[in-house]
């Protein structure tokens, strides 16, 4: 293991991912991977394509499932469990192809997303959803599926928000979108993390975390190889060059 | 083969029309409560509940029970509707729930298994032979008098409830959030389970009400026909041919299609008393021909 000092193991630690590994069919995917999470703390996971990222993200919210290894969150041991398990000890996933529910109105996909969070706070709702994002007022009853790609990740995001998560695991929220859009998700992260919610943020492209993440950790053929804070990882050329495609 | 004459005599008659029109009605009704349940079935879970018909006997013989009990048709009624979607929420979660997203012919067999267990339970509870409820006290009051036919007040009470339940199916699956998310659920279960919400047991609540409709139709048809083991393999076809001409995952297509087969029986019974199946076959056959996906249906529940 590679880096300086490990940024996100300061504070306390919300979720905690240790020696997973997953397999798809007979193919190995993730090999061991370790992650702690701090809270209130936004950690990077930073990899090429097909480096380990939405695996890893998919293993932490249920989605597939690790035959070794443990996930933890505040404590209670998640893995294996069920997505609705997962998402209920509060863990928001927000998928990479975005899964919008394309026939539903764009409020019916607030709507099913609509839960209490795990100490019951309700600090959601429909109305402040709408204040955080103006156009998913404006498009309230247009069909989901009818949406461009930045709307439908704004939709997707906004739904797992009315979920009230402690964690938010967002999957290449920048991905196939065009770079003025891309700037305005980066902005609504920045207004997430005020909230003081713990997000783990799997990005192809570093220069999208910077400022936006404190705490970096970097995936390579689903290994962790690199572990450190941002501000550590964009100084580091030889990770940077090696592992990303920058 | 058609009898032309007693045909043209009935169609003429204003009072053998109303007669016959009420009748197929509630054949109609019954087939609709039960298809519709087939429909909603198929529409979310994309699975074919092939023993559907035996939640139609099972509320029917549950509503004849507690009639003969209590003496009380409505709550005979609510029991055999409840009854029925209890037995479908236990039918789906231990075991048709195990056969989802496998071939058809698994589904096919381990339904048709419970057919046969449910036929001989029945059996063993209520007896091989014919049942008869009659009508029921609430409801033995003089025929109404329409256009010269007369038209039993049950029959007007059967076809007003199916009409309300069958508009509160739709109700239920398009603006509530149990409908919502069972819906979203049908194309896209994983994501739904990742908001938070346990999938399986939105599944067999919508599986337990498709088969409360059946019980309910059961219910209403204990009264108006005559109950056995194995009333629900012909009532399962019917619904079927329903389901099929009024487009899988359609209820208001269930509904069309299953008055243009009640009709057909009724004026068929009069006009060609030996070819009322062959005729409802040939026009699911038209259907199928000239409209595939049914009259309209869109392939799930919209």
């Amino acid at each position: 293991m590679t880096g300086g000092t490990n940024g996100s193991t300061a504070g306390d630690v919300i979720l905690k991912v240790e020696g997973i590994d997953v397999f798809y069919g007979a193919s190995k995917i993730l090999f061991g991977v370790d992650l702690e999470v701090g809270r209130g703390r936004t950690l990077a996971l930073l990899g090429r394509n097909g480096a380990g990222k939405s695996t890893t993200m998919k293993a932490i919210a249920g989605i597939a499932r690790p035959r070794k290894g443990s996930i933890t969150m505040e404590g209670q041991n998640l893995a294996g469990e069920r997505p609705d398990i997962i998402a209920r000890a509060g863990i928001g996933y927000v998928p990479e192809d975005r899964q919008v529910f394309t026939m539903h109105s764009v409020e019916d996909n607030l709507l099913i997303g609509m839960k209490k969070g795990i100490r019951g706070q309700e600090d959601w709702t429909l109305e402040r959803v709408y204040d955080t994002f103006p156009i998913l007022a404006r498009m309230k009853d247009r069909r989901a599926g009818l949406m461009s790609g930045g709307e439908q990740q704004m939709l997707t995001i906004a739904r797992t928000l009315m979920g009230n998560p402690d964690v938010l695991l967002l999957d290449e929220p920048s991905e196939g979108l065009a770079p003025i859009i891309v700037q305005a998700i980066g902005d609504l992260i920045r207004t997430l993390r005020e909230t003081g919610v713990t997000i783990v943020l799997a990005e192809q492209n570093m220069h999208f975390c910077l400022g936006i993440s404190e705490d970096a950790a970097v995936i390579d053929k689903g290994h962790i190889v690199y572990r450190d804070t941002i501000a550590g990882l964009r100084a580091n050329e030889e990770v940077t060059k090696r592992y990303l495609a920058i | 083969m058609i009898d032309f004459d007693a045909l043209a005599a009935c169609l003429s008659t204003s009072a053998c029309l109303v007669n016959q029109a009420t009748s197929g009605l509630i054949i109609g009704m019954l087939l609709f409560l039960v298809a519709s349940g087939v429909t909603l079935i198929f529409g979310v879970l994309h699975v074919i509940n092939f023993a559907h018909g035996s939640f139609y006997m099972i509320g029917a013989y549950f509503a004849y029970t507690t009639y003969v009990l209590t003496g009380n048709y409505f709550l005979a009624a609510l029991v055999g509707a409840v009854g029925a979607g209890i037995c479908g929420i236990l039918f789906e979660r231990l075991i048709i729930s195990r056969v989802y997203g496998q071939n058809l012919l698994m589904q096919l067999l381990v339904c048709y298994a419970f057919i046969l267990i449910v036929d001989d339970l029945v059996k063993i509870i209520w007896g091989a032979e014919y049942l008869a409820m009659g009508i029921p006290a609430e409801f033995r009051l003089p025929p109404l008098r329409f256009a010269g036919g007369f038209v039993p007040p049950f029959y007007l009470f059967l076809v007003g409830i199916a009409v309300f339940i069958g508009v509160g199916s739709v109700l239920l699956v398009t603006k509530t959030r149990f409908g919502k998310i069972v819906r979203a659920a049908a194309l896209n279960a994983p994501m739904v389970s990742a908001l938070g919400i346990r999938v399986n047991v939105y599944f067999a609540l919508l599986f337990g009400f498709g088969c409360a409709l059946a019980g309910v139709a059961g219910a209403l048809a204990a009264p108006v026909r005559s109950l056995t083991p194995g009333m629900g393999l012909g009532i399962l076809v019917e619904s079927f041919i329903v389901t099929v001409i009024g487009g899988m995952g359609s209820i208001p297509g269930a509904f069309l299609a299953a008055i243009i087969l009640g009709l057909t029986r009724s004026i068929g019974s009069v006009g060609f008393p030996l070819f009322v199946d062959g005729a409802m076959f040939m026009i699911m056959a038209l259907v199928l021909i000239f409209r595939p996906t049914g009259l309209l249906g869109q392939g799930a529940v919209r």
